[in-house]
């Protein structure tokens, strides 16, 4: 019997992905935002608001993750510039986007006519964390309705967000909702989060969000 | 719920290993795994038992050894594992307070012949 050393960390294959994913998106100008939540927090409300602000001033693309179907890619094929949808159903894990999967993705998309993707990761606060897809912010959206405790109950997630939005700010009188503990818990787990408070039904919140969208895209491409 | 992909992992590492080794047989891989990873030891050895077979890592045990929550404080430098559920420090009760030690997931050796 022979000991061999191995030191090498298993995630290692997707991150080499990850890097290779960002180098092709660095090299045509994409800004690409990794928007992650449970299921129902209102991600593609949010994509949807977004898209309908932002899209006479940049070219936004949008990929779409689900476990199954095309619903949510049909909602927003009339305002974004190309939409790709993933489905994870048939991949080795259906749970969470990965690097592989957005790398094929991005075959498909017309890189030098684009200048933001946003991504749509599986509704799902675990998998997600684990796997780096290449991307230059990573955005959670937590809801009324989940509970303020989700950042001690998903602690990951939140520890490598750049952004956290809390949505469904219009449901605030009808539910027990502790925000000054879930703002301390978030900015406890992270303290240089930016945080946003959004109603995508209202539209309350939303102009900040995309002022920061565009502002972070900006400080991209000047970094290049 | 996402091992397949991570074990998919482990097999392609321990085969390309024991490769570079000339062995012949991978009895034994040794990996470290962090507490809070959401990785879960019973489905890494459910998927390996298949996606080993035929290789040269067929038939290997896995050996988890996990490692416990670390935290350090932002505040004080306190290290220490969370003791709430708000992990909040117990030297000056602050709550910002970053992971040391917990999201592991690595292979740390092979035993092979």
């Amino acid at each position: 019997m022979k000991k061999i050393e191995v030191i090498q960390n298993v995630l290692e294959a997707n991150e080499t992905i990850a890097s290779r994913n960002r180098e092709l998106l660095d090299k045509h100008k994409v800004f690409v935002i990794n928007i992650m939540s449970a299921p129902g927090a209102g991600k593609t409300s949010l994509i949807l608001e977004t898209l309908r602000r932002l899209k006479d001033r940049l070219n936004i693309a949008v990929i779409e993750g689900d476990v199954a179907s095309t619903v949510d890619a049909e909602k927003v094929q009339s305002e974004a510039k190309a939409v790709v949808q993933i489905n994870t159903r048939s991949m080795p894990e259906s749970c969470s986007l990965m690097a592989a999967m957005i790398e094929s993705a991005l075959k498909d998309m017309p890189l030098d006519e684009t200048d933001l993707i946003l991504i749509e990761n599986v509704g799902n606060l675990i998998c997600p964390s684990e796997f780096t897809l290449g991307e230059h912010r990573r955005v959670v959206i937590s809801s009324l309705p989940e509970g303020d405790d989700k950042p001690i109950k998903y602690p990951l997630i939140f520890v490598d967000a750049n952004a956290v939005i809390m949505n469904k700010m219009d449901l605030l009188p009808h539910v027990d909702f502790d925000m000054v503990a879930f703002r301390n818990s978030v900015k406890g787990l992270n303290p240089g989060v930016r945080f946003f408070q959004i109603s995508c039904k209202t539209g309350a919140g939303i102009d900040e969000w995309c002022s920061w969208v565009l502002e972070q895209a900006k400080t991209n491409t000047l970094n290049r | 719920m996402h091992e397949l992909g991570v074990t998919e992992n482990i097999v392609n590492i321990a085969v390309a290993k024991a490769g570079e080794a000339q062995a012949s047989k991978v009895l034994k891989i040794n990996l470290v795994i962090g507490e809070l990873s959401g990785f879960v030891p019973d489905c890494i050895q459910f998927y390996f038992d298949t996606l080993s077979k035929d290789t040269v890592a067929q038939g290997a045990a896995l050996h988890f050894e996990t490692v416990t929550t670390e935290l350090r404080c932002r505040n004080c430098s306190a290290v220490f594992r969370p003791q709430d559920t708000l992990w909040s420090c117990p030297t000056c009760g602050s709550q910002s307070v970053e992971i040391s030690k917990g999201r592991e997931l690595y292979i740390e050796s092979l035993e092979v012949e």
